[in-house]
């Protein structure tokens, strides 16, 4: 049987003249197709716009560059939280501890304050940057479902916080005139420090999550962990990182927060995972994981931050329809990433 | 590493340096209550081309598994180029020089083709950063090297399966690879495919790397592979020259059967006579056309025959059985079963009508891996089963317990998790499923794809019961020798149209590959795509 073995003396490079490629395969994508990719990448920031765009003409008020530096100011803190929990998303989990942790580093970050700059940074920090860790450990390591675990840590972090300050009877300030102080309330042409490090976290976050290999080894494991695992890819290191990191973020917004706030307060960030997550899915990424972008993110907390101001502009409106608009525009996404996943897979 | 000339003349002798690249001495590996692999011992040396045969069960997977870091062995040791090597995670077998292409595409299918290839290992710029066009680039000269002409930037799930098997394939051989594994690489390829791999394949002989060829089909083992390693029941059965071993002494050691059986029954296990078919059709369907995919089908099937639906890949077969089931739009065309035109075609009416669909990808589309094998029988039949939707447990287990038996399916019991068992146990599974239905058309999309020869040879005489027991059988099958030995007709497609019809004698090998061959490649299909190739 063996002469009918390919000759394999010829030192030629693989196949030349073997025409295996079907044209289908070698087409570049069709026009509909990437405008459904861009639609999807981009939508957000069109509908974003739109919504800006019309309520300026609406209420000139909005229009103001005062109401600007409210909207986005109010926006920097669930941007930093949204920032993590995307990342999380992309490797197809989820973070449930944030909005607790986000308390808690607000309340460390004011205790700590007293003993100068560097530890009311730092201490909520490694606090938070610690129960993000422990979720990682026991989601990659000890084979828990994300969803289990960030909620029993998001139950912890809130009982600790409860502990910390007497079931919240005492409340941290942050001494006035401090340095602490300054990186909250101070500003540049009026925008608050927050939204300068919130706007610098996510350029970084954008060069981590689409130039480094840890950011593509995010999208290969949320995409598919099975092939991951066997690439060689170290998955368990990048859940353990990535919810790490989602749990430092939190604590430095809600450091941030104190600081802004001069206090700790303890009943804030309460639900703020649920906006953090409909924050990252309004911005086109996939709640199963394997596909998303930072940029979509950021746009996607500027829009609710966006309605909410729109709201209270409108005054006569309760604002507890807030959530009502944010919810439908989930819905909204949700149905056109479907429909959009189905003209980008039919050729 | 010798010329693949001098292998039979010389086969111990100095052409191989004798140098086993890798080694595996002793290793066992026990699952609860299953020794998967029992003390074997095998090695592969630098430049051949290593088969690696045995029935599903026989562990060549655990083996694969071991090979790759997947598992630890829980006894012997591995050896690269004569260093015991341990391997904690695929990472450091990868690392080590093993790279494996599995028999499902393992890659992430929202990802782009370039990222896919260069995952973990991509080129950096001066700042640490991610070279995106270098990467482009050189996913493009890579891809090149293998015929394989798409955008790097395109998400792999947008290409056909068996260009995803390409660019999996390139991924393998572009880490500086000593040792190449294949999981069943063919499995997805067209026949041109098919023969762009056994060219790189021949290179990387060339190249000094060793390749272990895991593959059900014995032509192509034949074709590329010098050695070849027999596994059974977990243990090493033999190793030898590929060359001077007959097909059947091959078969007889996988199947652990004798010689002289395995020579009576055939290589397939369909009988050679045909079934006695009755002369009004079943099924008819009349004009099916679905936008790009079908064009004008018309098929009838009888009762008691096997129509067998031949063609090369993406000719429509598959998109047939799917019409034909009522699970693909459809702009024009008509069912009719029993003479009782089918109103609306849907599953659900194609189920009641009696027509049941096996399909291709029984992962995807058929078998729910977390259920057990009762409830995946039974799933079709619940509403024949039940009475105001309570489900009589009692009915279920018997029809079970029957369709186990009849099907011989190997589960520890019915409540077995269906994911635990072997691909061929599955394969019955779903049929089990379809049988309890008594459907009067069953259509097979490829039933013995990727399982084990013990039970592709079970499957294969059970359609031939199937059609000896009345009922309508139609045969989807990319290989051949199963096409031509268990059909009594075969209705030849080509682009999503029927290019011919073989009956009684013209159901011959050499006659099905003239009408493939007559209507083959389309030219719009490839004669292009080889003028536009400077090369």
């Amino acid at each position: 049987m063996n002469e009918t073995k390919p000759a394999t003396a010829a030192p030629a490079p693989v196949p030349t003249k073997a025409p295996a490629a079907r044209p289908a395969a070698g087409a570049e994508q069709t026009g509909r197709q990437r405008a459904a990719e861009l639609l999807q990448r981009q939508g957000v920031l069109a509908v974003l716009l739109t919504v800006v765009i019309a309520a300026s003409f609406i209420y000139p008020t909005f229009a103001s560059l005062d109401n600007a530096r409210g909207v986005t100011i109010q926006a920097s803190f669930l941007a930093v939280v949204a920032l993590g929990m995307t990342m999380v998303i992309i490797t197809g989990g989820i973070d449930l501890s944030v909005g607790s942790v986000f308390a808690l580093g607000g309340v460390l970050a004011a205790w700590a304050s007293q003993y100068g700059f560097l530890a009311a940074l730092l201490l909520p920090l490694v606090v938070c940057g610690g129960i993000g860790l422990l979720n990682g450990l026991l989601i990659a390591r000890g084979n828990m479902a994300p969803f289990i675990v960030t909620l029993a840590t998001l139950l912890g972090a809130r009982g600790l916080l409860l502990a910390l300050t007497d079931e919240g009877a005492t409340t941290y300030l942050v001494p006035e005139d401090s340095a602490f102080g300054e990186l909250g309330q101070g500003s540049v042409w009026g925008f608050g420090h927050p939204i300068i490090i919130a706007l610098v976290l996510f350029g970084a976050g954008g060069l981590v999550l689409q130039r480094t290999s840890f950011g593509q080894t995010l999208f290969a494991v949320g995409g598919s962990s099975d092939a991951a695992t066997l690439m060689g890819l170290p998955v368990a290191r990048t859940k353990i990182l990535v919810y790490t990191l989602s749990g430092l973020l939190a604590g430095l917004a809600g450091a941030l927060n104190a600081a802004r706030l001069s206090s700790g307060v303890t009943i804030v960030g309460v639900g703020m995972e649920l906006d953090a997550i409909s924050a990252v899915v309004i911005g086109g990424t996939l709640l199963v994981g394997g596909a998303g972008s930072i940029s979509g993110t950021l746009w996607g907390v500027l829009l609710l931050a966006v309605i909410q101001n729109l709201i209270n502009q409108i005054g006569s409106l309760n604002s507890s329809y807030q959530s009502v608009v944010s919810g439908g525009f989930l819905i909204v996404v949700v149905v056109a990433q479907r429909y959009l996943a189905r003209s980008r897979r039919s050729t | 590493m010798a010329p693949p000339e001098a292998v039979p003349e010389a086969p111990e002798a100095a052409g191989y340096t004798a140098s086993a690249v890798l080694e595996a001495r002793s290793v066992s590996k026990r699952f609860p209550g299953v020794v998967a692999l029992d003390d074997v011992t095998f090695s592969l040396r630098a430049g051949e081309t290593h088969a690696l045969v045995g029935e599903n069960g026989a562990g060549k997977s655990t083996l694969i598994k071991v090979l790759t870091g997947v598992y630890r062995p829980d006894g012997g040791e591995l050896r690269m180029t004569g260093e015991p090597v341990r391997f904690a995670r695929p990472f450091e077998a990868q690392q080590a020089g093993i790279s494996t292409i599995y028999q499902e595409v393992n890659l992430v299918p929202l990802m782009s083709v370039a990222r896919n290839i260069f995952l973990g290992r991509e080129p950096r710029n001066r700042f640490g950063l991610i070279d995106f066009a270098r990467m482009h680039r050189e996913t493009g000269e890579l891809l090149d090297g293998f015929g394989v002409r798409v955008d790097p930037r395109r998400p792999l799930h947008t290409l056909g399966v068996g260009t995803q098997q390409m660019v999996a394939l390139a991924r393998a051989v572009s880490v500086n690879a000593q040792v190449v594994i294949m999981d069943e690489p063919t499995s997805s390829l067209e026949p041109r495919e098919v023969e762009t791999l056994f060219r790189v394949i021949g290179n990387l002989r060339d190249k000094g790397i060793a390749v272990l060829y895991v593959s059900h089909r014995m032509d192509e083992l034949y074709r590329i592979c010098d050695r070849v390693t027999v596994l059974r029941d977990g243990r090493h059965i033999h190793t030898g020259e590929l060359a001077g071993l007959d097909r059947m002494q091959l078969v007889s050691m996988m199947l652990g059967r004798d010689l002289s059986e395995v020579r009576r029954s055939g290589v397939t296990s369909f009988t050679a006579e045909g079934h006695e078919a009755a002369r009004t059709p079943v099924l008819t369907a009349t004009g099916l056309s679905s936008r790009l995919q079908l064009h004008d089908i018309s098929v009838s099937l009888y009762a008691g025959e096997v129509l067998g639906l031949g063609g090369l890949l993406g000719s429509g077969r598959s998109e047939t059985a799917k019409a034909l089931s009522g699970a693909l739009r459809l702009d024009a065309g008509e069912l009719t079963v029993d003479g009782t035109t089918l109103k609306r075609l849907t599953p659900a009416a194609a189920i009641r009508a009696g027509i049941s669909l096996l399909p291709e990808d029984r992962k995807a589309e058929g078998i729910v891996p977390g259920l057990s094998v009762r409830e995946n029988i039974v799933l079709a039949a619940m509403p024949r089963l039940s009475r105001a939707g309570v489900v009589s447990r009692a009915k279920q287990d018997r029809i079970v317990d029957i369709f186990m038996k009849r099907l011989r399916i190997k589960a520890s019991s019915p409540e077995q998790k269906v994911g635990e068992l072997s691909g061929g146990n599955q394969q019955k599974v779903l049929l089990a499923r379809w049988l309890c239905l008594e459907p009067k058309v069953l259509l097979l999309d490829e039933p013995t794809r990727g399982i084990d020869v013990g039970a592709k040879a079970e499957v294969q005489s059970l359609i031939d019961d199937l059609a000896r027991e009345g009922l309508a059988v139609l045969l989807i099958s990319s290989d051949i020798e199963e096409l031509i030995e268990g059909a009594d007709r075969i209705v030849v497609l080509r682009g999503g149209a029927v290019a011919g019809e073989l009956s009684g004698d013209d159901v011959a090998e050499d006659q099905l590959l003239e009408v493939l061959a007559d209507h083959a490649p389309e030219p719009a299909d490839t004669a292009p795509a080889a003028q536009e190739d400077p090369r």
